[in-house]
């Protein structure tokens, strides 16, 4: 990224701008099909930050902050990994596996134990499309695409077959009891500060959290993540300087894969307590949204992915209160993936032409 | 498996491989110019969508606020499609010619904002979870016959071909047929054909030859959204479906795009590309689920079998495809 | 382009007079980088005009104004008198200029023809125009001694074919002025000798030509005036026969130059290095190599001399671990080193094999990455680099930086700035800093001069002298003879993929080595 701007301009003004413009066609969208732009707005906001809101926009946040991270560090090693619902969904079957496996004595154990089996099952939908992406040149948007489609037909086959509990139902048993690990409400209790008890977010956020930081020291403090850098950057200088690109591509979304999976901890372990079908909803896509706004930075992410946890969970309020159907959210996600991504330019030539005259004045 | 299941299967290959192939002509053309197009899917969604809600709007009687018509409504979702899914392609070619920015994420961009905004129009003009009307005769695109098709039903073996195989399809079928010897005749044999080639492999022999690099890539990016409304007004108008349905696109605008690195971004090869796309498709949903004896192959696989395949031909047991070599890269003047 | 024809014969006389091209103080900025200021510029009709510079002087650019590429901040342009408005290469074309390019601008999976009418088509079919390219294509061929087949295709021909279909593309579109920008430095001296040649008939039938290049001889050789650039501005025009090259050397650079390198005679030691019978093909399965054999030894500078694409490049990236050879054995002080994987330069660099590779900008550096990230770039797993749990000592990293900008000279001397905010030749001091601080026993070197000033080439030529000095083996790969004649103690000629011979610098000079260069044995011609 060539760029002419001082720093904040770069990494704050234009995405911020970008992301006005976006919202601006999005109230363009709501006018469109007849609703009150201001109004939306308004109900988006109180539904997320809500006494009975904030706990869902927490609970959103996780998801994105685990796709976002997943698509980040794939960003960095410049594969584009639009596979995170997939891999989400079969973070989730790893999650019922392990907690179905057997009796947890305590929650503890049992979120250890699950965290690894998402981030084990997650990896292995990507490693697929990554390995063949490092062999054959199998391009890997459309690869994981397909392993999209590919992962929910399992999905579905398992939760009608294998795994299915008595019953009719397309979906897991319940989880034993002590796999279910606190929600906000049970840990902020022991602080004594109240929460939200039907609220689904739960201590996963703490695991995303953890995981910004372990992505930013592996990213920009490791050997690995120079490695990962520099092969993002350019892959004839990285052979020139004897790194692998087999090695960069499947370790970089093996993370990739494995962050995308660890998310179902948030919302198979957390919230449904069993594995029911279309578990993911769309936070894979978010993700690439989450990651472009935030420059694939932890930091940048975890903001973005708050953006977004408001913007679901105001979305869901938007359909009860204004009828305006769930897909807005899809809508303004689209829009913000391609004003902060890929019409990026329409802000930034115009910014830096702005200070290179202001600088040119100055001097 | 004898002669008439046979020949079913074909017939359904071919209307199943029909909005492969004009998505893949798409991808062609944009693609030849150096322009990688992720959104063919979204381009075909939106398309779907528009055909089908115009084509409902035209065959709506007057007093209930739509136009009335009682013939060539279709038509009018046809051109509705092509309209919709030419601005998308507008704002693709915007995003990469224009600004320069990430062609997949574009793509990807598109893709979203189709999935979300057909669902959305739909509702608030049709309040039917996202779905238009179902669409009845003039509506839709009917099969035609082809002259002598019935009479020569009796002439064993090529006359069932001739009346079972090769009449008996809407006309988009036979639009999208046609396209690939004229995209063939147009690449090859024009001077459009031959700067659109030269800008994918190599837009400074194009800018040094007194060519606008920018023009020529538009005209590419036209053509495919051109072709992706095509692709769209068949979903909702020339299947069983009759009518938009929430993303009905289902993965078809990537499997083209699969259909074309098949075909080596050449024109007929790509015609048997989407054939066999199709033919996939065709025996995945004749045979729900595959008794092997030893176990039942689940009627899962099966339908996720089209996508299994499309990454075992990615994989690229077909020998390595060199793409076009400019593609993908945004044309900036060397310094 | 008939009617500009007839213009010309009214105003014959004026056109007799009227220099075929006139700058008048052309200026044009790349934002804060001034790359032209204030250009004046006259040149003949019917004349050889050669315009000399250091990379980055501004020649470049102010040939693509001309031809319309870009467009200028200020200043005026005429042509044949008239003032022109060339405000893009189509006006350009219109105008009557050609150019060939440095980088040729072919489409390479389409015919010579092709190539020839695109932009030049007589209607929307391609049928009449390619009928018609084929005739006058070899109407031109026998007039400028410019043979090509029309029907091959162009990615299949050597780079002088390619540079002819280059000058056909301009004569096509009836160019009256051709410029050529650096047009020999992918060529064999008999090539440029052949090129040369046609540039003598273009000028004979009244075409006027603009030379661009940086090798003086040439300019001293074939051009009636002469231009210098120095940082975008035009310091000289004078007459070629009224110079010299050493003086146009000093004109160029802004100081006396020393074009010869200073060296002792070479302390040779033992081998260090031995090549046996290195063959590879490439992806397309055209052989690169053919039982390539030499040793390397200790205290020594092997030059391989050779035109750009015959094998050198290939023999670089298989001995430093970029790429897989199919055939043969590299052995390091006896030992075998495994060639049958590709990206294992991190092996080679641990049995000391340092490379300063011949692309800066996509192999040697990072372009994004901070100087304290490229100056480790390859190293940055060595023990000394390493934290504990795989984390990298950026610390340890930093220091190591600063005292290679330090040594060696590079500027500006911030570690935290990207290599993209560097010049050519301070980029190149932190890719041959980085290789030479790790004390390498064998250092390869690729084209270590291309795109890099002169006060630069002459700190590089004496740091790996310095080298050699320490009792390094040094494998020296440039396509500039006068580089591998300066710093070779030993040399050996590639040729489509063979060693077509060996020298001694004493006992050879530009004239046997180009022979060998285009593949052909002196001693069988005379």
């Amino acid at each position: 990224m060539n760029t002419s701007l001082p720093k904040w301009a770069d990494i704050l003004l234009v995405p911020l701008l970008s992301l006005i413009l976006a919202f601006l066609v999005s109230g363009l969208v709501v006018l469109f099909i007849g609703k009150d732009p201001i109004e939306a707005v308004q109900v988006m906001l109180s539904g997320a930050f809500g006494k009975f809101g904030i706990g869902y926009t927490l609970y959103y946040t996780t998801n994105f902050i685990f796709t976002g991270l997943a698509v980040a560090v794939a960003f960095h090693a410049s594969m584009f990994n639009i596979g995170g619902e997939g891999q989400a969904g079969l973070g989730g079957v790893g999650v019922a596996v392990v907690a179905l496996s057997l009796n947890w004595p305590h929650w503890t154990l049992a979120i250890l134990a699950a965290s690894l089996g998402a981030m084990l099952f997650g990896a292995a939908w990507a490693a697929i499309p990554a390995y063949l992406q490092a062999k054959r040149g199998s391009h890997i948007v459309i690869t994981t695409i397909m392993f999209n489609w590919i992962g929910s037909a399992l999905i579905v086959y398992l939760l009608v077959g294998p795994m299915q509990a008595p019953g009719m139902v397309p979906e897991t048993p319940a989880f034993p009891a002590g796999a279910s690990i606190p929600t906000l409400h049970d840990f902020l209790a022991v602080f004594g500060v109240e929460f939200d008890k039907h609220a689904p977010a739960n201590i996963s956020i703490f695991i995303a959290l953890l995981a910004c930081v372990l992505v930013w020291i592996l990213i920009w403090k490791t050997r690995i993540g120079y490695e990962i850098r520099a092969f993002g950057h350019s892959e004839k200088a990285a052979v020139y300087a004897g790194i692998s690109p087999l090695k960069i591509i499947m370790v970089s979304m093996l993370i990739s894969g494995g962050l995308a999976g660890l998310m179902a901890v948030n919302t198979v372990m957390g919230e449904a307590e069993r594995l029911v079908l279309d578990s993911v909803q769309g936070a894979g896509f978010v993700g690439i949204a989450v990651a472009l706004m935030g420059r694939s930075h932890p930091l940048g992410v975890l903001l973005a992915a708050f953006l977004f946890g408001v913007l679901y969970q105001g979305g869901g309020e938007l359909s009860f209160t204004m009828g305006i159907p769930r897909e807005m959210i899809i809508v303004i996600q689209a829009l913000v993936i391609m004003f902060v991504g890929s019409l990026e330019n329409m802000v930034r030539i115009p910014v830096e032409r702005l200070f290179l005259r202001f600088s040119k004045g100055a001097a | 498996m004898d002669f008439n299941t046979v020949l079913q299967l074909l017939d359904s290959s071919v209307r199943l491989s029909t909005p492969l192939l004009l998505a893949c002509l798409a991808g062609l053309y944009s693609e030849r110019a150096g322009i990688f197009d992720i959104g063919l899917e979204g381009k075909m969604l939106a398309g779907a969508f528009a055909a089908g809600a115009f084509s409902a709007y035209a065959g709506m009687p007057a007093i209930e606020g739509g136009l009335g018509m009682t013939y060539g409504m279709a038509w009018v979702g046809v051109l509705a499609a092509i309209i919709v899914s030419i601005i998308l392609a507008l704002i693709h070619g915007f995003a990469s010619i224009t600004l320069r920015g990430n062609q997949l994420i574009s793509g990807v961009a598109i893709n979203f904002f189709a999935a979300g905004s057909t669902v959305l129009i739909g509702q608030h003009w049709f309040h039917a979870g996202g779905q238009t009307p179902s669409l009845a005769g003039a509506e839709r695109f009917l099969p035609i016959t082809l002259p002598f098709a019935d009479s020569l039903k009796t002439v064993p073996i090529l006359g069932p071909i001739y009346q079972g195989l090769i009449s008996g399809h809407n006309i988009l079928v036979y639009i999208a047929l046609a396209s690939v010897p004229l995209t063939w005749w147009l690449l090859f044999r024009t001077r459009f054909g031959l700067r659109l080639r030269a800008v994918g492999e190599n837009p400074g022999a194009v800018d040094t030859a007194g060519i606008s690099v920018v023009r020529q890539r538009y005209a590419a990016v036209l053509i495919a959204g051109l072709l992706c409304g095509l692709a769209g007004a068949y979903l909702s108008l020339g299947t069983s479906a009759a009518g938009f349905v929430k993303d009905m696109s289902a993965g078809k605008g990537f499997i083209a795009l699969a259909a074309l690195i098949f075909a080596k971004w050449q024109p007929k090869a790509a015609l048997f590309a989407c054939l066999l796309f199709g033919f996939l498709e065709a025996i995945g949903n004749k045979y729900q689920s595959i008794d092997l004896g030893i176990f039942v192959v689940p009627v899962q696989f099966m339908q996720a079998l089209p996508y299994i395949l499309t990454v075992v031909i990615l994989a690229g047991f077909i020998g390595k495809a060199i793409p076009p070599k400019a593609g993908g890269e945004p044309y900036v003047k060397e310094r | 382009m008939s009617s500009d024809k007839t213009d010309q014969g009214q105003l014959e006389t004026a056109a007799l007079v009227a220099p075929a091209i006139e700058l008048i103080g052309v200026s044009k900025n790349f934002g804060p980088v001034q790359a032209n200021k204030d250009i004046d510029m006259t040149v003949a009709k019917g004349a050889i005009h050669g315009i000399v510079g250091e990379n980055g002087a501004g020649k470049s650019t102010l040939m693509s104004i001309l031809y319309g590429f870009y467009k200028a901040d200020a200043g005026e342009i005429k042509i044949n008198g008239v003032k022109t408005e060339i405000t893009d290469s189509h006006a350009a074309i219109a105008a009557g200029i050609g150019m060939v390019h440095q980088h040729f601008m072919l489409v390479e999976p389409f015919t010579v023809l092709e190539n020839v009418i695109m932009g030049a088509e007589d209607g929307p079919l391609l049928r009449p125009s390619l009928n018609k390219a084929r005739k006058v294509l070899a109407e031109l061929a026998q007039e400028y001694e410019l043979d090509v087949d029309p029907d091959a295709i162009v990615g299949d021909l050597s780079v002088g074919l390619q540079q002819r279909i280059e000058i056909l593309k301009a004569l096509y579109r009836q160019a009256d002025i051709l410029i050529l920008d650096e047009p020999t430095g992918v060529l064999t001296p008999s090539e440029a000798d052949h090129l040369f040649r046609i540039l003598e008939n273009l000028k004979a039938q009244g075409k006027t030509i603009v030379l661009i290049t940086h090798k003086l001889r040439e300019i001293m050789a074939v051009t009636d005036t002469v231009s210098v650039m120095r940082r975008g501005k035009m310091t000289a025009t004078v007459q070629t026969a009224d110079t010299s090259a050493s003086k146009l050397a000093d004109l160029m650079v802004g100081r006396h130059v020393l074009l010869e390198v200073d060296k002792a005679p070479a302390q040779v030691g033992e081998t260090i290095l031995e090549v046996k019978n290195l063959s590879v093909t490439d992806r397309q399965g055209v052989q690169k190599l053919k039982n390539v054999s030499f040793e390397l030894k200790a205290g020594e500078i092997l030059g391989v001399a050779g035109v750009a694409g015959n094998g050198q490049s290939d023999l670089l990236e298989i001995i430093s671990g970029i790429a897989p050879a199919n055939s043969g054995e590299v052995l390091m002080r006896g030992q075998s080193i495994d060639l049958t994987n590709k990206a294992s330069a991190a092996q080679r660099r641990a049995r000391g094999i340092g490379h300063v590779p011949e692309d800066r900008h996509r192999r040697g550096l990072v372009m994004p990455f901070k100087t304290w990230e490229n100056a480790v770039f390859g190293y940055h797993n060595n023990v000394e680099f390493s934290g504990p749990m795989g984390l990298a000592d950026q610390k340890a990293m930093l220091a190591d930086t600063k005292a290679k900008i330090e040594k060696f000279d590079i500027r500006p001397t911030s570690p935290y700035l990207p290599a993209s905010s560097y010049s050519g030749g301070n980029q190149q001091k932190i890719v041959i800093a980085r290789e030479i601080e790790n004390n390498p026993d064998v250092l390869l070197i690729g084209q270590p001069t291309r795109g890099v000033d002169i006060g630069a080439i002459e700190f590089i030529h004496k740091q790996i002298i310095a080298l050699r000095d320490q009792g390094k083996a040094i494998l020296l790969v440039s396509v500039e003879l006068d580089e591998i004649l300066a710093l070779s103690d030993r040399i050996i000629v590639m040729f489509d993929g063979v060693i077509q011979g060996e020298r001694l610098p004493a006992d050879t000079g530009e004239q046997e080595l180009g022979m060998l260069m285009a593949g052909m044995d002196p001693e069988a011609e005379t």
